[in-house]
């Protein structure tokens, strides 16, 4: 089946079985690697994308639902050589360890940030942030890091 | 290669699945995907994520309709929902985390009704009706009757799930919601339950209590409905409520936990709401 979508802003024609994963096609047909695959049954959220603006788990999207979609990928998030403010939070905080939770985290954060649900004023906004990140799971447990990256990233957008 | 439709009406859809019983019905996908890598291809999917007609959450004077299409996350962040439905939008919060939220649905809970579907026992407590279509008509089911079995429904083979329609409690009534998990996010749930109690100068009219992943479907416990009937609220009603727990259900050992452990968090939950403890947690 011919499938045509937009993935970071450029359209894309993949022929492949609708049913399979948005994840496969990122990686093997489109060459798109910083997405990972983790546990492949939407635990960890390695593999999160954003699908229409909001933040999905790409091991569990058919191919065939995002025809006519836009998706946004880790390789995404920057505009051009500017890192997105995330990516420069974690960056700058140490918010990555191993690597392979970090696109996730990224493209997460990233949501979380740009749509504002973090409110600053809030005593808890750490919480709130560990909330909106529970589906981001770090192995290297460095979460304490990756809190901070995105508490500076979130006062820095909201500026 | 597997066949695909996205219907661009509930029309369009009751066709394609009155043609094709065979195919899977899919919608966010949360559940239904987490297999894709282990089995073999469906025959077809009719592709309802998105479908308009389903994409909605309508609040009334005395009621709340959601489509089947809605996402928890619309749910849990709808004000109606969130202020008058509090198991609803509770149980919505503790659906996996913001990836799963962003695209599991209603009506996909619904559906598969599995013993551990988090909204289950909020729809029980909260007196709610599914309403189904096929190109035959429409029809509504208490979901109280809806689900028969271990992932069993009353869906028939060329019906699709439209709407949750449920109505709007008291505003006296004690709405009860506690998950309880390995951890508190994206876990899948060892005992949840949900109560609606009517409570009238310190004395329990009416309730309707559910709870989840403690028998082979989500149940409402009428047995402990009638024991706390007319009960003073606090010990005397949870004491009652805790021995009608322990009468009512046969929990089993599996891989999330044991059949004494749910029984004794079973017995505590049902105990705290009639104790009037608060158990809706918002963060």
């Amino acid at each position: 089946m011919n499938i045509t979508l937009e993935i970071n802003g450029k359209a894309h024609s993949v022929d492949v079985s609708p049913w399979k994963r948005l994840l496969d096609v990122l990686r093997e047909d489109v060459k798109l690697t910083g997405t990972k695959e983790g546990c492949g049954e939407g635990e960890c959220g390695a593999c999160s994308v954003m699908l229409d603006g909001e933040v999905v788990n790409s091991c569990l999207v058919a191919i065939g639902q995002c025809g006519s979609r836009k998706v946004t990928t880790v390789e995404g998030l920057a505009n051009g050589d500017v890192l997105h403010a995330v990516q420069r939070a974690l960056v700058e905080c140490g918010g990555a360890q191993c690597g392979i939770c970090t696109p996730g985290i990224a493209v997460c954060a990233a949501h979380v940030v740009d749509r504002r649900l973090v409110d600053l004023d809030e005593a808890n906004a750490r919480a709130k942030i560990r909330e909106l990140l529970s589906g981001n799971i770090c192995r290297c447990t460095g979460y304490q890091l990756i809190v901070d990256a995105i508490l500076v990233a979130a006062k820095e957008v909201a500026k | 290669m597997t066949a695909y439709v996205r219907p661009r009406s509930v029309k369009e859809a009751l066709e394609t699945r009155a043609a094709h019983p065979d195919w899977m019905v899919l919608a966010g996908g949360t559940d239904l995907m987490v297999s894709a890598n282990h089995r073999a291809e469906p025959v077809g999917m009719l592709d309802l994520w998105r479908l308009d007609e389903l994409c909605f959450i309508r609040a009334d004077r005395d009621k709340v309709s959601i489509g089947a299409g809605a996402t928890w996350w619309e749910i849990e962040n709808h004000a109606v929902i969130g202020n008058r439905l509090t198991p609803l939008a509770a149980a919505a919060r503790e659906i996996g985390a913001l990836q799963i939220q962003a695209r599991g649905t209603l009506g996909g809970n619904v559906g598969t009704s599995s013993p551990v579907g988090d909204s289950l026992p909020a729809l029980l407590a909260l007196d709610a009706e599914i309403e189904v279509a096929s190109v035959r008509g429409r029809r509504r089911i208490p979901y109280s009757e809806y689900c028969t079995g271990y992932r069993t429904t009353q869906l028939a083979a060329d019906e699709l799930i439209i709407a949750a329609h449920l109505p709007l409690p008291e505003t006296t009534q004690s709405l009860m919601w506690r998950k309880v998990g390995t951890r508190r996010a994206q876990s899948i749930s060892k005992v949840m339950g949900a109560a609606a109690i009517a409570v009238d100068g310190g004395t329990v009219v009416s309730a309707r209590v559910a709870f989840g992943a403690i028998a082979n479907r989500p149940i409402r416990l009428t047995g402990i409905e009638e024991a706390v009937k007319g009960l003073r609220v606090g010990t005397q009603a949870a004491d009652a409520a805790r021995m009608a727990m322990r009468a009512a259900i046969k929990p089993i050992d599996d891989v999330r936990s044991t059949a004494s452990y749910r029984l004794q968090v079973a017995e505590n939950l049902v105990a705290r709401f009639f104790g009037q403890r608060g158990m809706i947690r918002r963060a």
